[in-house]
């Protein structure tokens, strides 16, 4: 192999050295070394599939699909259902969201579009550290700094002024949906900006300056070229940002308040799918139990597939719309 | 590819799968997840003491204990003075009465403490695996009801156990509702939502306090009942004894449940409860005692003692019990293990005052003397008198 790279005379033999059989016997191994490796993650996926199933069986031969729909949760009565815990997870993660994107979206123009050279260096090192922080702390911070906050100014204020509305209803605890949904939002704000940050540099030049050769101003460049470009990356950046918000467990375990109940307020305490199963895994006791906790898991696994299958679905029809109109 | 290389990479593929989901099963079956451990914030220094029982000839061993917050006080403490006394270093975990039960039915501890009466169903799993084990009480203590209202200094809201039940049932939902001022006539209650904190976690204090609830209302006994962990009507959750006292300082107009000692610790104000005898009682070191005056104590000691009908008792009180096979697999920790139990039952109690902790009666150290001389190691007793 070295002989033909240095492209010696003799493409096939120097030195006594098959170049032949040795790029046969290296190109084979190493393909199918990776392809093992790629099953392996796809047999790690099956395993836990099985495994998780097989631990829930008592929950699903006891409940059915009832589980899904079913609001309580007593283990006295060994009675479980999944409902609240579901609601939460998926109001915390649409809070989160609602919070970030416009925030990551404006951070990533800013950063590629409108920022000084000077400040994007700095400016992208920082949101990317905020992803490094791990998840405890961001929630003993939510906890002791955030809660207070959310309950004082916050959730006072729109009590106050929208508390018509029913989302603003009720007494300010501080733990809520509502602190759940800003933690959440905090972690996935470094998550959709990097991301999109590398789309929207993806941009060519060429589409921008011919924009702007046409008369447009940076405002108009921004949301008629450069956004539509990039409308399959920044979905495809919020879809990574929500796949953290639905699984996050720690930070949302800390300030969500533990209440199994589906409330239309924003203020009342509930729960998600992951702090249920982190409060009581530890002790649950019996097979039914422990079944109930495990299919929470289950139906976590099943929520995160089927929006990733509509995320999928929307960047393929962006995709498909773009190209038609191409 | 070639036909050979697909099969041969399925074959991998199904055999790799099939040995994760076999270990996963297997680990899942024994898997337990300890909590952090909460710090004691003040401890008395330790008076002179006397003589401890002397050990065995077994060389001083290690032991792990995991069970409820609700003596982690006072468990801290006498584990501490025991290294000093010994040299037996023993790490005690509070993650709950209810993992302390799962643990030692999954064998990875030593002892578990609980202050839950095991359910039958808890019982024979734990026989299954170990043989007979034991409620060895070691101390009793109470739950004080602590809320958050500026101005209103402790010791001054008085509530009835019917009136606190509703209150947890989420029927009585103000503080200046007319069933609490009615109780309460010089005082200015504010008209604020109550803001109700309970366990999010499997806790042997809700053990106790639902216990208690049981006995005074009959709509909780029906609606919620007596366990670890119940379905609680509202309104927010803590983590440990820690967390609802974390909560409940950091929420206006929030009620909680946490044992005496954290009451005492972080400066929480606490309501009267009207006892069964009709006086209003607060959680003290004598309305605890009082409690455990005047109940039968059964031989193993699986009694609750919430509710007593003494005059001086506070009404939600309880045992708190270590929970230990008859049978012991270790000889060295055997002896360990009973050693500390003994010194626990006679010398221990004198560190639970400071700590507003029970000293057993001496008709519960009876019982438990005999149950601490029941425990065996292959037939033998490893203690005598």
């Amino acid at each position: 192999m070295k002989a033909a790279i240095l492209g010696k005379n003799e493409p096939g033999r120097a030195a006594g050295f098959s170049t032949r059989r040795h790029r046969r016997f290296g190109d084979p191994i190493f393909s199918n070394a990776t392809l093992v490796l790629a099953f392996v993650i796809v047999g790690l996926l099956l395993g836990m599939i099985i495994v998780l199933n097989i631990d829930a069986f008592p929950a699903i031969r006891k409940f059915g699909l009832g589980f899904i729909t079913s609001l309580t949760w007593d283990p006295v009565k060994e009675q479980f259902g999944a409902l609240p815990a579901i609601f939460g997870t998926l109001l915390s993660s649409a809070i989160a969201l609602i919070i970030a994107i416009p925030i990551s979206l404006g951070a990533a123009i800013f950063l590629v579009e409108l920022a000084p050279s000077w400040i994007r260096g700095p400016a992208s090192f920082l949101i990317e550290m905020l992803a490094a922080i791990p998840s405890v702390i961001i929630g003993l911070w939510g906890l002791f700094v955030l809660v207070p906050f959310v309950r004082s100014p916050i959730e006072s204020w729109l009590g106050d002024k929208l508390g018509f509305l029913p989302f603003f209803q009720g007494p300010p605890f501080g733990v809520g949906f509502l602190a759940a949904g800003m933690i959440l939002s905090v972690m996935v704000i470094p998550i959709i900006t990097a991301m999109s940050r590398d789309v929207i540099r993806a941009v060519p030049a060429s589409q921008r300056e011919s924009m702007l050769a046409l008369g447009a101003t940076r405002w108009e460049v921004i949301r008629r070229v450069v956004l539509p470009y990039c409308r399959s990356g920044l979905v495809g950046a919020v879809i990574l940002g929500l796949g953290r918000a639905l699984g996050e467990t720690m930070a949302v375990t800390m300030v969500i308040g533990n209440n199994y109940a589906i409330s239309a307020s924003l203020f009342a305490p509930g729960t998600t799918i992951a702090s249920k199963i982190a409060s009581e895994f530890s002790e649950a006791t019996s097979d039914v139990y422990i079944g109930s906790l495990v299919e929470l898991a289950l139906v976590l696994f099943a929520v995160t597939l089927v929006i990733n299958v509509i995320a999928r679905l929307l960047v393929w029809r962006l995709t498909r719309v773009k190209e038609a109109t191409e | 590819m070639k036909k050979s290389t697909w099969f041969v990479l399925l074959t991998s593929v199904i055999l790799l799968a099939s040995v994760v989901a076999v270990s996963c099963a297997q680990t899942t079956a024994n898997t337990v997840t300890p909590t952090a451990t909460p710090t004691v914030t003040a401890s008395p220094t330790p008076t002179a003491s006397p003589k401890p029982t002397p050990l065995t000839t077994a060389q001083a061993t290690n032991l792990n204990g995991a069970g409820g917050t609700f003596p982690a006080p006072l468990y801290t403490k006498w584990f501490d003075v025991y290294d000093q006394l010994t040299g037996v270093k023993i790490n005690y975990a509070a993650v709950g009465s209810g993992a302390g039960i799962s643990q030692i039915t999954a064998g990875t501890i030593d002892f578990g403490a609980s202050d839950a009466i095991m359910t039958s169903d808890q019982q024979a799993k734990a026989e299954a695996a170990g043989g007979p084990i034991l409620h060895i009480p070691m101390t009793s203590g109470a739950v004080a009801i602590i809320y958050n209202l500026s101005g209103i200094p402790s010791g001054q809201i008085k509530l009835t156990g019917d009136v606190l039940a509703k209150i947890y049932l989420k029927t009585i939902k103000n503080w200046n509702d007319s069933q609490i001022t009615i109780l309460n006539p010089g005082l200015d209650l504010p008209d604020m939502p109550i803001a109700v904190v309970h366990r999010s976690d499997s806790s042997g204090t809700t053990y106790i306090y639902t216990n208690y609830l049981s006995k005074v209302s009959s709509d909780w006994n029906t609606q919620v009942g007596n366990a670890t962990a119940v379905n609680w009507p509202g309104d927010i959750g803590g983590q440990g004894n820690a967390g609802v006292a974390g909560q409940v300082q950091q929420t206006p107009g929030s009620i909680g449940y946490v044992e005496l000692a954290y009451a005492i610790q972080n400066n929480l104000p606490w309501v009267l409860l009207k006892n069964a005898a009709g006086n209003y009682a607060a959680p003290s070191l004598e309305g605890t005692t009082a409690a455990t005056v005047g109940v039968a104590l059964p031989d193993d000691m699986k009694v609750m003692i919430t509710n007593s009908p003494n005059p001086d008792a506070y009404p939600i009180c309880g045992f708190t019990w270590i929970l230990a096979y008859v049978n012991q697999t270790d000889l060295a920790k055997g002896q360990a293990l009973v050693n500390m139990l003994w010194w626990a039952i006679h010398d221990g109690q004198q560190y639970g005052t400071s700590l507003d902790y029970a000293s057993l009666s001496s008709a519960a150290v009876a019982k438990a003397e005999a149950e601490i001389l029941s425990i065996k190691y292959q037939g033998q007793p490893l203690l005598s008198r």
